[in-house]
C-alpha cells in the first residue's frame, strides 16, 4: 500500500438555514488517491473540486460540521483524527500557497528555527540552517525580512519552513499561480527535489503543463470525484492516451492544444445530477451514464471513472 | 484608440519609477498583449489605463482626448475578482449596475441563472471571475484591460473566458489590452505583444 491512500473519500458540510432546517451540502463526493514515498503526485481540476479540502482533511483542519465518509490510510493505518494532529507538522507537512503565511516583522531564518523548535527537533538553530542550505538559500538569507526577498526566495524559505522535520509526506497547495515563469520553474522543481530524496509529495495545482512537467501521474478532481489517475506521460499530443472525457477537454482547452472550451460549468454542490456528475457536459453521454455514478476502473496504466472510457 | 503616451508613474516622490516611459496604443478589433517579469509595472500600467490611477507624467488618451473620470470607456478586470466587487451585493445588482443584463453572454461565460441571488463569496473564484468579465462586457466600454484575468483558472474556464472576450473583439466591438506571464497564452490571444522586460531606462536616481 502507498504511503498515502484515500479510498472513497467524502466529505460533506452540515449547514442549519433559517431556524433549525438543516441541510447536508455534499461537497467531496468520491476521491481516491494514492502517493507513494519517492512519487509526485499532482491533483488538477477546477476551483470547487475538492482538491484543497482533502488536503485540509489529510491535516486535520476541516470545519466542526463536516462530516466524513470513506478512508484515508497513512503509512499503513488509518488516519484518525488524532494520528492527524500527532502527524501534521512533523512527518506530514502543507507547503501554503501564499507568502502572507510568514511573519512580516521577523527574520526569515528565526521563523525556521521556531519551526523546527516546534516539530520538537533537538538542535533548532542547526535544523534551520540545514533546511536552508538544502533549498540552496544563502547564509545571509536568514536575516532578512520577508519583504527583503524575492518572490523565489520568499517560496523556497515557505518551502524550508514547511519541511524543516525532514516530512515524508509533503502537501503544497497551488504553490505557483501569478508567479514569473523562471520562479515557477525553481518551485516545482523544489518539490521533485523532495519526492526523489523519498518523500511522498501531493501538489495541488491549477497548472497542468507545468504539472505534466515534474509529476509522476496526475489526478484530476471534477466536482468532488476523481475522474482519472493517468501517468503524466500519458497527457502528450492530441490527449489520446487520455480515458476520461473531463480529462480530455482540459488538456484540448490548454492554448498550446488547441484553446477549445468546453461548454457549461461544473454542477454545484446542491445540485448534483443522480448519475455521472459529468453528464451535462460530456460529449460521449449516453443514457446508462444518468442512472448510476460509475465506478472507478483500471483502464491501461489510468484509474477512470468512466463506462466510456 | 487607446493611447499611452510616454507614461510614468511611482508611487512615492523618491521612489523609483514603476512605469518608467511605456508607449501603448490598442484600437477596437485587436488584443495587445502586455508583458514582463513581477515587479515590472504591469497592474501598475493597467490601473493607469483604466483611470484608476493618474500617470506623474505622459498621457492616457482616448481617442485623442485625455481620459476622464467617471466616464467608462476603459473597463478593468483584474486577477483577483473578489476584490473587485462589493461583498454586499447580490451579483444580479453587481451586474445590473452595468448595464442591462444580455442572456447570450450569461450563457456565452456559462453564468448559471441561479448564482445571481447570491452574494460574491458563495461563488468561487473561477464563477466570480465569469461575472466580472460579463460586468465589463455589459457597461459598454470600448476598451478592456485584462490584467492577469485567467492565471488562477483552469484551462477550461480559461479557455471560455477567453473565447467570449476574443469573440467580442473579433466582432469590432472592443480593444482589449491582456496582461499575461504566460507566453502560450499571448501567442494565442495576442495580435502583438509589447515587452516591458526589454528596454530598462534606467531611473535618475541622486
Amino acid at each position: 500500500m502507498s504511503l498515502l491512500s484515500v479510498e472513497g473519500f467524502s466529505l460533506s458540510f452540515v449547514q442549519y438555514e433559517t431556524g433549525l432546517r438543516r441541510r447536508r451540502l455534499e461537497v467531496i463526493t468520491d476521491l481516491d488517491l494514492e502517493v507513494d514515498a519517492g512519487e509526485l503526485v499532482a491533483v488538477v481540476g477546477s476551483s470547487g473540486s475538492g482538491k484543497s479540502l482533502l488536503a485540509h482533511a489529510i491535516l486535520g483542519v476541516l470545519p466542526s460540521n463536516a462530516a466524513e465518509g470513506g478512508r484515508i490510510a497513512y503509512d499503513g493505518a488509518p488516519l484518525d483524527a488524532a494520528r492527524r494532529t500527532a502527524l501534521r507538522g512533523r512527518e506530514i507537512a502543507l507547503i501554503p500557497q501564499s507568502v502572507t503565511f510568514l511573519d512580516p516583522l521577523a527574520r526569515v531564518g528565526a521563523q525556521a528555527q521556531r519551526a523546527a523548535d516546534l516539530v520538537g527537533v533537538t538542535d533548532p538553530a542547526g535544523a534551520a540552517r540545514t533546511a536552508f542550505r538544502r533549498l540552496d538559500l544563502g547564509h545571509s538569507v536568514a536575516d532578512r525580512y520577508p519583504h527583503e526577498l524575492s518572490g523565489g526566495m520568499a517560496r523556497r524559505v515557505l518551502t524550508a519552513t514547511a519541511t524543516i522535520g525532514i516530512p515524508r509526506l509533503v502537501l503544497a497547495d497551488e504553490p505557483t499561480p501569478g508567479l514569473h515563469p523562471a520562479v515557477v520553474t525553481e518551485t516545482l522543481g523544489g518539490l521533485r527535489l523532495m519526492a526523489d530524496r523519498g518523500a511522498a509529495v501531493m501538489l495541488i495545482t491549477h497548472d497542468l503543463l507545468r504539472a505534466v512537467e515534474v509529476a509522476d501521474r496526475i489526478a484530476v478532481f471534477y466536482a468532488g470525484t476523481t475522474v482519472e489517475v493517468a501517468p503524466a506521460a500519458a497527457f502528450t499530443g492530441d490527449g489520446a492516451a487520455l480515458r476520461h472525457p473531463y480529462t480530455r477537454a482540459l488538456w484540448q482547452a490548454l492554448p498550446q492544444h488547441g484553446f477549445t472550451p468546453l461548454p457549461g460549468a461544473q454542477p454545484p454542490p446542491t445540485d448534483l445530477p443522480p448519475g455521472c456528475l459529468f453528464t451535462d457536459r460530456c460529449p460521449l453521454v449516453v443514457p446508462e451514464c444518468r442512472q448510476a455514478r460509475p465506478a472507478a476502473r483500471q483502464v491501461d496504466q489510468s484509474l477512470v471513472r468512466c463506462i466510456r472510457a | 484608440m487607446l493611447e499611452a503616451r510616454d507614461l510614468r508613474f511611482r508611487y512615492r516622490r523618491d521612489d523609483p519609477w514603476v512605469v518608467d516611459g511605456v508607449d501603448l496604443c490598442v484600437e477596437p478589433g485587436e488584443v495587445v498583449g502586455l508583458r514582463g517579469p513581477s515587479g515590472r509595472g504591469k497592474t501598475t500600467v493597467a490601473r493607469l489605463l483604466a483611470g484608476y490611477l493618474a500617470p506623474d507624467r505622459g498621457r492616457v488618451l482616448v481617442d485623442g482626448a485625455p481620459l476622464v473620470r467617471g466616464g467608462q470607456p476603459v473597463q478593468l478586470v483584474s486577477q483577483h475578482p473578489e476584490l473587485a466587487v462589493d461583498p454586499r451585493w447580490r451579483l444580479a445588482e453587481i451586474l445590473a449596475e452595468a448595464g442591462p443584463v444580455d442572456a447570450d453572454l450569461l450563457d456565452a461565460l456559462s453564468i448559471a441563472r441561479g448564482w445571481l441571488d447570491r452574494y460574491p463569496h458563495e461563488l468561487s473564484g473561477g464563477e466570480l471571475q465569469r461575472v466580472t468579465v460579463a460586468r465589463a462586457l455589459l457597461s459598454g466600454a470600448t476598451y478592456v484591460v485584462a490584467d492577469e484575468v485567467s492565471a488562477m483558472l483552469d484551462p477550461i474556464t480559461q479557455a471560455q473566458i477567453w473565447h467570449v472576450l476574443l469573440d467580442r473583439v473579433r466582432r469590432g466591438g472592443i480593444g482589449l489590452v491582456a496582461i499575461c506571464h504566460d507566453d502560450p497564452l499571448l501567442d494565442v490571444v495576442a495580435g502583438r505583444v509589447v515587452d516591458l522586460s526589454a528596454p530598462v531606462r534606467v531611473a535618475a536616481r541622486s
